[in-house]
């Protein structure tokens, strides 16, 4: 119904805030600040998913970056802005028509130890969503059960087993098929394999790679591995405090940062090669991540950002095409003067 | 004694095996290594490869029953670790051998201040008096970069970030300039520019302080700029061992180098498939006669899963526990030349 341009996710302006209560007569009387505490997670992020992209969004812990994934499957309530999938505003869709959505969009989650039930046999962990959804009936589910596990490589002579019984590679593997299920378009895939061994990691990208061609699957790669991001990610967005700082192609964004945060971000990121880790500079930040109850003012990187001036106090900058695609926050470049480092 | 040639720790045949149900794990069987002072030795492993048993072995720190040292000697600076009353080992911990823990949220005590925390160490191993320890304990806030230290030290732990925490865990673990420093994972549940900040401490420290320093990690992008020498784990055993350099430039064991190759290369095209190690880690209870990665091998031949293999000598420091050690060795170094 309206012009999607090949965007399967259109966020406009999107926005999440968890409201921490205080301002009100009691919190005064106890000695509160009188002001009332919100956590602005995400504050207003407007970007689009291609369908059959990836697009990792990266940033550090307590960005957003998970708020966001789980904002577009209204896992968590949307304060403001607009998520759009197929047309559909995801934020203003009833509950019954909201579980209905959950058959195109799925989840995999970090923690494949958290996100699986002990007490349930990955026949019925995998077969659930299926039989909810009405997709199938009696032993039929249990052959797609069976399909599944031997695509996301587990045998499927396992299916009457208990999810303690397999390794954190193969739990990751269940929470994936179980995400399959339904046979998703759209899948956000939170820190998938940041709790997994290095051999295993490359075992799951690889298997989320496969599957996006054999599929035609759209994904939400959500990680602060920077590595693991610009190897599995069609585009990058990063994002800083609730706010997206830098998006752009994932060659881009690795070989030419333009925004102080993405630089930083980037050059943090530990070489596996002890001659490139001898010679090279490294852009260290000083100090945590700031709140996000009350973040700083004007941009909120500037507290942390070597390049920052006066003006950066005061003006919040916007997110705007320096190069071709390539989009950056930062008030002190500009199509015309991209290089921070050639700005006296 | 034992300064003559500048170790500060060597550890020969060390096995650290664990009676469970399902029968003896043998998490540590048969580890050698030697760090001289000053040096910064790195152990790779995944999990279950017996890289953090390994430390608690030295650190005598092995919950018993159900684990036991079962075999092997732990010398530092002279002294026999593994003899020593458990009186004596306490007072080598913390002072003279030190070690922070992946996790410092559990490795602090949530009920008490930073500043009561700091303390103890000092009045313990130094016989400081409260006031002394108090200054020393902000000296030590100040030194590890927690800025305001003398409004912080009276803080409880959950009243720092996650990357304060664990400069508040190195705080302590200096404390008494230990001249052995143990880091388990030190950076992990950080996030990478905190990361950054902290690698960089921990090498600034050694610099200043001299400190011998043990880091074990799962990340060999971490290993590559801050160790000199690095031992791979596997199963329970050294894989391979080699200046780090040499190590990455040359690897002549196939596990290093599916390690090496698994990991993503950002200069690398997208869409092409990573290499990938197939299989899973071997089940430590029962753990094959031949060589415990054959399986997973992609240069396997019989033998290998037939034979335990050697402890091959490339050169002088670079040893592999391969049959096919020196043929990999080649392979690695007429890869190298191609690039």
């Amino acid at each position: 119904m309206s012009e999607t341009n090949g965007n399967l996710i259109s966020l406009k302006n999107l926005k999440v805030y968890y409201d921490l209560g205080g301002g009100g007569f009691l919190s005064k009387l106890t000695g509160g600040s009188g002001e009332r505490r919100v956590v602005k997670a995400v504050d207003g992020v407007t970007f689009d998913i291609k369908e059959g992209e990836t697009l990792g969004l990266v940033g550090e812990s307590g960005c957003g970056k998970s708020t966001l994934g789980k904002a577009l499957l209204r896992l968590t309530k949307i304060t403001g802005g607009k998520a759009v999938y197929r047309g559909q505003d995801i934020a203003s869709l009833t509950t019954t028509e909201m579980r209905e959505q959950r058959k195109h969009l799925q989840m995999i989650f970090q923690d494949p130890y958290a996100s699986l039930n002990p007490r349930m046999t990955v026949g019925n962990i995998v077969g659930e969503p299926i039989r909810t959804f009405g997709l199938a009936n009696g032993g039929s589910v249990e052959n797609k059960v069976r399909d599944l596990m031997e695509t996301v490589g587990l045998s499927a002579r396992f299916i009457k087993r208990y999810p303690h019984e397999f390794s954190g590679g193969q739990r990751q593997r269940i929470g994936i098929a179980r995400a399959l299920a339904v046979d998703p378009e759209f899948i956000v895939a939170d820190e998938p394999i940041s709790a997994l061994d290095v051999s295993i990691q490359a075992q799951i990208m690889n298997l989320m790679n496969d599957l996006q061609k054999e599929k035609n699957l759209t994904y939400l790669f959500i990680s602060h591995d920077l590595r693991a991001v610009r190897h599995v990610s069609d585009r990058v967005a990063v994002m800083y405090l609730g706010e997206i700082v830098e998006l752009a192609e994932g060659t881009d964004i690795y070989e030419n940062p333009l925004h102080p945060y993405s630089k930083a971000l980037i050059s943090a990121v530990p070489v596996p090669d002890p001659e490139v880790e001898a010679e090279r500079e490294r852009v260290i930040l000083t100090g945590d991540v700031p709140s996000p109850i009350n973040p700083p003012s004007g941009c909120r990187f500037h507290t942390r950002c070597a390049y920052a001036i006066n003006e950066c106090k005061t003006t919040e900058p916007k997110l705007v095409e320096i190069k071709p695609r390539h989009y950056s926050s930062c008030i002190r470049i500009s199509p015309e003067q991209p290089n921070i480092d050639e700005i006296s | 004694m034992s300064n003559k040639n500048g170790t500060i720790l060597s550890v020969n045949d060390l096995r650290t095996y664990f009676q469970t149900d399902d029968g003896v794990v043998k998490a540590v069987d048969g580890i050698s290594f030697e760090l001289k002072k000053g040096e910064t030795l790195g152990i790779v492993g995944e999990s279950g490869s017996g890289k953090s048993v390994t430390n608690l072995s030295v650190m005598r720190l092995i919950p018993e029953p159900p684990g036991k040292i079962v075999n092997g000697d732990i010398i530092f600076d002279g002294i026999d670790v593994l003899k020593l009353p458990i009186e004596e080992v306490r007072h080598l911990r913390g002072k003279r051998i030190a070690m922070i823990f992946q996790d410092p949220m559990t490795s602090l005590n949530p009920f008490l201040k930073i500043s009561t925390q700091l303390m103890e160490v000092t009045q313990l191993h130094l016989g400081h008096s409260k006031a002394e320890a108090y200054k020393h304990a902000i000296e030590m806030l100040r030194t590890v970069g927690i800025p305001a230290p003398e409004k912080r030290i009276d803080n409880y732990p959950h009243e720092f970030s996650g990357g304060m925490r664990q400069r508040v865990m190195i705080a302590m673990a200096l404390s008494c300039e230990p001249e052995l420093l143990i880091a388990d994972e030190p950076t992990t549940a950080l996030d990478v520019t905190i990361q950054a900040q902290i690698l960089e401490l921990i090498k600034n420290l050694k610099s200043d302080l001299g400190t011998s320093v043990i880091l074990i990690t799962h990340d060999l992008g971490v290993v590559a700029g801050m160790t000199e020498k690095i031992i791979v784990m596997y199963a329970g055993k050294v894989f391979e061992a080699a200046p780090t350099a040499e190590l990455f430039s040359s690897p002549a064991n196939p596990y290093t180098k599916g390690l090496l190759k698994s990991v993503p290369d950002p200069a690398h095209e997208e869409g092409t498939d990573l290499y990938q190690i197939p299989g899973l880690p071997p089940d430590v209870v029962r753990l094959p006669d031949g060589c415990p990665f054959a399986e997973r091998c992609e240069r396997a031949e019989d033998i290998c899963s037939r034979d335990f293999p050697p402890f091959i000598q490339i050169n002088e420091n670079h040893h592999s526990l391969c049959h096919f050690a020196k043929e990999v060795h080649a392979e690695s170094m007429e890869e190298r030349e191609k690039v």
